[in-house]
This record gives structure tokens, sequence and C-alpha cells, in this order.
């Protein structure tokens, strides 16, 4: 603890945090924005499930840290690949839980839509989106937490930068506190961005939770 | 009014309601379920106009897949159906559905699952709500407006169904087993309140259900259907006076002759 306050009053903490954040916010956006179109596409059509669907079972069984390698052999050691690498992590839980949340809106819905004269983007909106919503934000929550692990990673395998090099630094010369530090503050960065993952869900999206 | 049943024969020449006009005439329909599963083999009947007719049967005979079909949610294998003379394709501002499961929406507050019949037609928010509002006071929810379905109980969330099938006045009023998720004393209420709504409403009503009791108590004309593949049996149609206490029905020896009559004759269909 007297280690994580020291670093966070030096600021090679808040340095290090600045370096992590910038490919993972990029990959998460990308991962969320991508992923969810992209399942709601696939759940909406059967022709994209039918093609897009088998790349993400497959990256979502793969043991996907095994790929960081071949993308730094591809795009190098700087911002792309750690982009990638989250994006890689974060996606495929993403896309596979919003394809999972489309197809599972309850047919009375559909039906009792299709009855009072529904058109097509009508029902989408107002009946499958909001149905859906709810898996696709606990895509989202396992999505980032994996995007997390990502970007841990690919600062850990490709090139020691933010809190990756911080872990691997203090591990190398011993400074078990402040290594322990790091880990800790990036543990707890991830459970609050979760967190609030889950706040924008609640006030965006269900209004009846809020209601009791 | 095919297959006639020699027990039920008095009843299915009853003159009454033959004059009346039919507002939806169902003409030989089959349904057919992938896996080569027969549900509904040759149904031809007519729905006359302003009586409440029932479909009844024991579970798994077709009632909904027939009601559905009529609905246009469900393509007949064969056969037609037309509502005031025309053919249905699909769904129609003319008939409207009250679900088995409410089939209300858990995000939105009990007045915009009222009005989602509206908001589908693009009515603005002020004007649909308004009409919403009244509806929600004509079936007794009244300060229940800004609540949500899982706040509400079983009954209450059905009559939050039938607000909204009765928000965009439809001639014919499709109830699938409306009362079969909500308990036995919350059904008769309804059931009594059906009565009424039949009385006032200028509409068609189709019911389905398997209570026997229930289709005796509510309806102008009765259906049976029996099971695999699913056939019309009988057309019973009940001589019970609806003008006194709804109390006293349930006690008059119409009612319970009638009640006797189709469990006679449906016991002999049950496996």
């Amino acid at each position: 603890m007297k280690a994580l306050f020291e670093m966070a009053q030096d600021g090679s903490l808040f340095v290090a945090f600045g370096k992590t954040l910038e490919p993972l916010v990029i990959g998460l956006l990308i991962s969320i924005f991508i992923g969810v179109s992209l399942g709601v596409f696939m759940g909406l059509k059967d022709y994209a499930e039918w093609l897009f669907g088998p790349i993400f079972i497959v990256a979502q069984a793969a043991p996907l840290a095994a790929l960081i390698p071949v993308l730094t052999f591809a795009y190098g050691i700087g911002l792309v690949s750690k982009v990638l690498t989250v994006c890689v992590m974060a996606m495929p839980v993403i896309v596979l839980n919003a394809l999972g949340a489309i197809r599972n809106t309850p047919t009375s819905l559909l039906e009792m839509c299709a009855s009072f004269l529904g058109a097509r983007h009508q029902t989408i909106i107002k009946i499958i989106l909001p149905a859906a919503s709810p898996l696709i934000f606990v895509g989202l929550r396992l999505g980032c937490a994996a995007g997390f692990i990502g970007i841990i990673l690919a600062e850990l395998l490709i090139t020691p930068t933010g809190i990756g090099d911080l872990i691997s630094y203090n591990q190398s010369v011993a400074d078990y506190p402040k290594m322990y530090a790091a880990i800790f503050s990036i543990i707890f960065a991830s459970v609050l961005f979760i967190e609030f993952l889950e706040l924008i869900e609640m006030s965006l999206f269900r209004p009846e939770k809020r209601a009791i | 009014m095919n297959t006639p049943q020699p027990t039920m024969q008095k009843a299915q020449t009853d003159p009454l309601l033959m004059d009346t006009k039919p507002i939806v005439q169902v003409k030989n329909v089959c349904k057919t379920y992938p896996g080569n599963i027969e549900a509904l083999r040759d149904i031809s009947l007519d729905f006359p106009e302003g009586k409440l007719t029932t479909l009844l049967g024991p579970s798994g005979c077709g009632k909904t897949t027939l009601l559905k079909i009529i609905a246009g949610l469900l393509p007949a294998t064969s056969g037609e159906v037309y509502v005031e003379g025309k053919k249905v394709v699909g769904p129609g501002p003319e008939r409207a559905f009250v679900f088995q499961d409410f089939a209300l929406m858990p995000w939105a507050s009990v007045i915009r699952n009222v009005a989602f019949g509206l908001e589908l037609k693009g009515i603005p928010r002020s004007e649909r709500e308004a009409i919403a509002e009244k509806y929600i006071a004509r079936v007794n929810l009244k300060g229940f407006e800004q609540k949500y379905p899982h706040e509400l109980s079983g009954g209450m969330r059905q009559r939050v169904g039938l607000a909204r099938a009765l928000t965009v006045d439809a001639k014919v009023l499709m109830m699938d087993e409306p009362f079969s998720a909500v308990d036995e004393q919350t059904r008769r209420k309804f059931q009594e309140d059906m009565l009424e709504l039949v009385a006032n409403e200028n509409k068609t009503f189709i019911f389905v259900t398997h209570s026997i009791e229930e289709a005796v108590y509510v309806s102008d004309r009765i259906v049976l259907l029996h099971r695999r593949p699913s056939r019309v049996s009988a057309i019973i149609e009940p001589k019970i006076s609806r003008t006194g206490d709804p109390e006293k029905i349930r006690r008059q020896p119409e009612y319970l002759d009638v009640v006797e009559d189709i469990w006679q004759s449906l016991k002999q269909f049950l496996d």
C-alpha cells in the first residue's frame, strides 16, 4: 500500500497508466463498436452468421495469447499490435454474446410486435435491441475484462510499457511492494471500469431496474 | 360445422346465431408442422360478428395454432382465412391479439406497453398516452401507469395486455388462453369483466381456453376441437341469460347442463 502511494505521488503510476490505457481504450472502443454491430448483424441475418460465425467460435475457443508473437511479427512492437491484442481478446466474446442475445429475443414479443403491425425496423429498434441489451452488456463486461488481460499480456510479451513495464521491471529488481502495487492498481482499474459499464447499462437501458 | 357429433346436433342447428353475418371465416385450413406433425386438418368455421366465440379443446389440440393462423402470425399449410371478406395474409389492423404469456416489454412502463400498438402506428406521444390512459382506467389499473411489468401481479399484467389490445380499436379481439397464467380467483373476476366487455364493446371476440367452465361462462358460441389431428367436433351455443347478476350464471341449470354435455363429449378423446 505504501508503495502504491509512493508511486502515485511521484507520478510514475499515472504515467504508466497513461501508456497502458492508450492501446487499451482504443482497442476496447474498436472491439465494442465493431463487436456489437457485427454480432447484431449476424443475429439478424443468417448469411452473416454463416460467414463470420465460425471465425469467432474458433477465436473464442483458441488460446489467443499464442497469437501475440504473430501479431508482433506482422505489425511490429508499436501501438498497432497492442491494440490488436486487445481486440483479439475482447472481440469474440462480445460478438458471440451479441449474436446470442439477438437470437434469444422472446418469440412472444416478436409475435406481439408483428400482430400490432410493427415494421421490420420498428421490430429491431423497439423490440429486438432492448430485449438483447442485457445479454449484450454481459458480453461487453466479459469482453472488457478480456481486453484488460490482453493489454497486460501485450505489455509483458511484446514490449514492456506502462503497467506491464512496472510489473516486470519491479519484479526483475526484486522491488516486490512496487510490483504488487502495480498489479493491484491494474486489477482495481479493471474492476472500476466494469462497474462503470454496469452503471451505464443501468442508467441508459434498464429503466425497470431503477424503478425499484 | 362438419363432422357432426350426434349428441350435439340439436345445438348446432340452432338458428339464433346462424343468421348473424360472419366477420371471420376459416375455410378448409390445414396446418402441418415440419416433421410431418399434423396440427389442424380441414377446419372450416364462421365467427359471427359482435359475439364471443370460444375455441375449446384439450391441450395440444391446435387451438392456439388456429388462432395464430387467424391472427396472421402463422401461415396455414393450405386453406384460407377471410376477415370481413378479405383474405388474411398477415396481421391486420382489424385484429388485435392478447397473448397467453402477456408479451409485455419488461423494459417499458405500463403506459408505454399499453400505448405500444399506437406507438408502432406513429401516433404522437401525447395523443397515444391519452388513449392509453383511458384504457388503463377501463381495465382498473389507474395509478399504475408508471410501473413496470415485474412490479405487477399476473392478473394485472394480463390486464395491461388486454388494454394494449383495446387501444388499437380492432374489430376482432383474439385471446389466447388469456387467463391460464393467473390464479383462480383473479380468473373468475376476469371472466365477469369479459362479459361486461363483450356487452359494452362492439367487438367480435375469439377466445381460446381449455377450461370448459370458462368457455361456457363467457361464450355465445363454443367450438369444440378434438385432437390429433385437430378437427371441429361440435359447435355449441349455450343459452344462458347473462343479463342478471354474474354470480348467478354459475348456478343456472342451463350453465351446468352445457358444462356436463361438453365434458361428456370431450371425455372420449382423452387418452
